[in-house]
């Protein structure tokens, strides 16, 4: 699109650009604080790097589906967060079964594996209906429509699965074999954080290769470069876009149960926020591209992780660890604003974002 | 529709998609939670009428498409065959429910449901073929709908929309009836029990279908004589027309009783809500979702400035209220600047993430001194103009009446203005809105301050309407109810606004055992009317020709006559 160019200042530019150097301000005035006070030690500031490494890495995987749909369709999949959701929370009930069968203590990775089955499964069948009924109508709506399609498909998901499945907490069970630490040299990891960490780059990579090496994963990137030419080699386009949505889903279901490893609870509402900063992922990285996405998670759970010590509490502000989330939106509304084409957003920017 | 004409049988594929939703309805509570209200007392439960008019629904749907397709028969095979597969859905459900149990996962498959849907029948296959009976019935009622002409097709339509309206909200209309003396007696035939009175239900639904009936055949002319009338008269029917609604909005409160005085300064905060975000979705095409920011940002203002809880202030109530406003437009500006030069969809995740971070800074601990963290602002003082305390809700209606008045107006006058017709060219193609000579950036951070503006004038009334405020009150869930308010009335349109409002607020008020089911009809609202009617309830006339030109091309349709006429000087 070809937009004026920008060859004089405007008072807009400039009042941006001043938003954008008070924050870098802001933010080394508050680091170069912390670490003159000396308020953490180097462990501190390992455990804050798994852990966002962890976390990162779950958003990098949700990512994945938000990504790659925007590829394909140029459309955001606000209902994506539910996808997430949707899996462990059905997983939930199996996995509760291995435990009162005490098959998760004697068969923790035939039971796990299980788990993971039935979340990436249901996960992949929502996010294929979601296609199929919600968004394949409004191929040739205006921009907004299938937008707003997923914004209300995004609720009513939610409150399905809050009704077939209530409205608690539920408490996901321990696996015994993944609790306690691991000491690596000097340095001291949570067992399931690493689990986390290695089964999301796994996946990751899986995907990744999938994309580049087979025949379908290059059809599906021919249809996200371009329909029409993609549809005339032969490429099932509406099969492509519809595969796309379930291997967008199944990374999330995927993600969803490491996500439940982590933090040990489902709920119908526990997409809402993993999946915006999921979406924050993949703006961070350059939306479209999936290797920006990876990147953008994890760059993404590490900033979340280690800011709010290293430059929130510099700054004097009391309880810093409440304000995680506003750090994370700020990036995303910063993003938007500032390089709307992501770190490795390139490729995209030539395509019309 | 190439695959629907492909179709072995037809209206199978509507069936079954209709037989999952009933099994959705069922198995997410629904059901269970509205059978314990009648429609008709002893006849018909609103569980029951849910999915019913549900199956009605799909099978109208199915007939229809038969008949587009094949005719007559071809409609009525349609909509027997979706009914019936329909409720083959729910007995194999049924049957599924006694192998086992299905309510260890499911916590709302409850034996009671179950034993709803075979008629409180004890023998299972007594009560399946029943089950099964009204499925072929609810899809041969629906084909022969269908397959009414027109007029009659409205008028049984009309009669249906009335029983159900009627009989569901028995609950709120029949105590406000039964206290005018007149009507009490009437109103005590018409109701019975938790619904309507069987006689009750069968007059009203004739007494519709026959009125409306009347309005199909009489309205045209009606209408045509009306416009026939000389200026002057026409002006007198005008005035005489808003003498009457003003008189109607003046008294109603105290027609209405308390209760439904609060519903209905609900329903006009969410009105006034509407027409803001109207602006801003609506006119300019700027889908903002952070718009219960500025919301916030009202009420905070006037709590801020009024509440002797914090003690920074002690203003009245209209001192604080322009501070509101201002604050309001400020931060609709300071948010518009950053966002100027994204689009649909980026637009709203930002404003999105600028919701959220409100949200969040305002329930942090480190703001705490100033906005009182999660406990929020208490003891925010009522409004008062000359002795006369906005209290209750039946005063503060008066204040959220003023301020609906207000908005309407500024936004009726704008809609048509420069700057308005400015804003409907950005939002149909922003770089030749540019070429036109508009100027982006003034015509977009109007919208945004215009439309915070309106939305904190909001967040001051309801901060003085409820007396506190809470971070938890302005979560993302308000930007989204909005957005639906004014999407399932019409994007655009005023009078949207309006019906959107009450129909999607002021209904589930009216129906609490629907709480829970809110956001799940929202959801399901908004996708269904992307999918099916893309102009909302209430339409504005330009986007209804636009979204409808080509069947309009194709055939007049049977309202085009009336519209004509309608139209002509």
């Amino acid at each position: 699109m070809a937009r004026p160019t920008r060859s004089k200042l405007t008072p807009t530019d400039i009042v941006m650009w001043t938003i954008g150097a008070i924050l870098i301000a802001l933010i080394l005035w508050g680091s170069i604080a912390t670490l003159a006070r000396g308020a953490y030690s180097l462990d501190h500031w390992v455990d804050f790097t798994i852990f966002g490494l962890a976390q990162g890495s779950i958003y990098a995987l949700i990512a994945m589906g938000y990504t790659m749909v925007y590829g394909v369709l140029r459309m955001i999949n606000f209902a994506h967060s539910e996808v997430f959701m949707s899996g462990p929370y059905t997983a939930y009930y199996v996995a509760a079964y291995f435990h009162r069968s005490g098959l998760l203590e004697t068969q923790p990775v035939l039971s796990m594996a299980m788990v993971f089955l039935v979340s990436m499964a249901t996960s992949t069948l929502i996010a294929y209906l979601l296609e199929l009924i919600a968004y394949r109508p409004l191929r040739t709506a205006p921009r907004l429509v299938p937008l707003i399609t997923a914004i209300g498909a995004s609720f009513f998901l939610q409150y399905v699965f809050r009704g077939l499945y209530g409205s608690g907490f539920q408490a996901y069970p321990v696996i015994k074999a993944l609790e306690g630490p691991l000491y690596l040299g000097p340095v001291r990891v949570l067992k399931f954080q690493l689990v986390v960490i290695f089964a999301a780059a796994l996946l990751m990579l899986a995907l990744y290769q999938f994309t580049q090496r087979t025949r379908l994963g290059r059809a599906l990137r021919s249809v996200s470069e371009d329909k029409e030419a993609a549809a005339l080699m032969g490429v099932d386009v509406d099969r492509m876009i519809s595969m796309t949505f379930m291997i967008g889903g199944a990374a999330a279901g995927a993600a969803g149960v490491l996500y439940a490893i982590m933090f040990k609870q489902v709920h119908f509402f526990m997409g809402f926020i993993p999946g915006l900063k999921a979406f924050t992922a993949a703006v961070l990285g350059g939306i479209g591209n999936i290797p920006g996405a990876m990147l953008g998670g994890i760059f993404l759970g590490l900033v979340e992780s280690i800011g709010p010590s290293l430059f929130l509490d510099g700054l004097g502000i009391t309880a810093p660890y409440q304000l995680k989330d506003a750090i994370a939106f700020t990036m995303l509304v910063l993003v938007l604003i500032f390089r709307p084409t992501g770190i490795l957003g390139e490729r995209l920017a030539v395509k019309k974002a | 529709m190439n695959a629907e004409s492909r179709e072995r049988l037809p209206g199978l594929r509507l069936g079954l998609v209709s037989g999952a939703c009933l099994v959705l309805l069922t198995l997410v509570g629904i059901v269970e939670a509205f059978s314990q209200r009648e429609i008709v007392s002893g006849v018909l439960s609103m569980g029951e009428g849910l999915l019913f008019f549900t199956g009605l629904f799909i099978a109208y749907l199915a007939a229809d498409r038969g008949l587009r397709h094949a005719g007559r028969g071809r409609a009525l095979a349609a909509g027997l065959v979706c009914g019936l597969a329909a409720a083959a859905l729910l007995a194999l459900l049924v049957l599924l429910s006694k192998a086992v149990n299905l309510r260890q996962v499911l916590i709302n498959a409850s034996p009671a449901v179950f034993q709803m849907l075979v008629f409180q029948r004890e023998e299972l296959e007594v009560g399946l073929a029943l089950l099964l009976a009204a499925g072929l019935l609810t899809g041969a009622a629906a084909a022969g709908l269908r397959l009414l002409p027109p007029v009659p097709r409205r008028a049984v339509t009309a009669g249906l929309v009335c029983v159900a309206g009627l009989g569901m909200l028995q609950d709120t209309v029949y105590p406000v009836l039964s206290s005018w003396g007149p009507v009490a007696g009437l109103a005590d035939l018409v109701f019975e029990g938790l619904g309507l009175s069987p006689g009750g239900a069968v007059a009203l639904f004739v007494l519709t279908a026959a009125g409306a009936a009347f309005w199909a055949l009489q309205g045209a002319a009606v209408r045509g004589r009306i416009a026939r009338l000389s200026p002057g008269g026409r002006r007198g029917l005008r005035i005489g027309a808003f003498a009457l609604l003003a008189l109607v909005l003046a008294i109603l409160p105290q027609v209405l009783g308390l209760f439904l005085s609060e519903v209905l300064t609900i329903v006009g905060l969410y009105v006034l809500l509407g027409l803001g975000l109207n602006i801003v979705v609506g006119f300019a095409g700027l889908l903002d979702l952070g718009y219960v920011a500025f919301f916030a940002i009202g009420s905070y203002t006037v709590a801020i400035l009024t509440s002797p809880e914090l003690g920074f202030f002690s203003l009245s109530f209209w001192q604080a209220l322009p501070f509101a406003v201002l604050f309001g437009v400020i931060a609709g500006v300071l948010l518009g600047i950053p966002v100027l030069k994204m689009r649909g969809d980026y637009l709203a995740i930002a404003t999105l993430g600028f919701g959220e971070i409100i949200r969040i800074l305002v329930l942090s601990d480190s703001l705490r001194p100033w906005l009182g963290g999660a406990q929020g602002i208490g003891k925010i003082p009522k409004a008062e103009i000359v002795g006369f305390e906005f209290g209750g809700p039946q005063e503060i209606y008066y204040l959220i009446l003023a301020g609906c008045l207000l908005v309407g107006f500024i936004s009726w006058r704008l809609r048509d203005s420069r700057l308005g017709r400015a804003w409907m060219a950005v939002r149909e193609d922003e770089d030749v809105a540019q070429a036109m000579g508009i100027n982006l950036v003034a015509a977009k951070l109007l919208a945004f301050a215009t439309g915070a503006g309106f939305s904190a004038l909001s967040g001051a009334i309801f901060a003085t309407k409820i007396g506190s405020v809470y971070p938890h009150s302005f979560n993302v869930m308000i930007s989204i109810n909005i957005l639906c308010v004014i999407i399932v009335g019409g994007i655009g349109s005023m009078p949207g606004v309006i019906v959107g409002a009450f129909a999607l607020v002021g209904l589930p008020e009216l129906l609490r055992e629907f709480a829970e089911y809110r956001l799940l009809v929202y959801g399901a609202a908004l996708v269904a009317m992307m999918l099916l009617r893309p102009e909302g309830l209430w339409p504005e006339a330009t986007r209804r020709r636009e979204l409808h030109e080509h069947e309009e091309q194709a055939g007049p349709t049977p309202d085009a006559p009336a519209a004509a006429a309608a139209g002509r000087p």
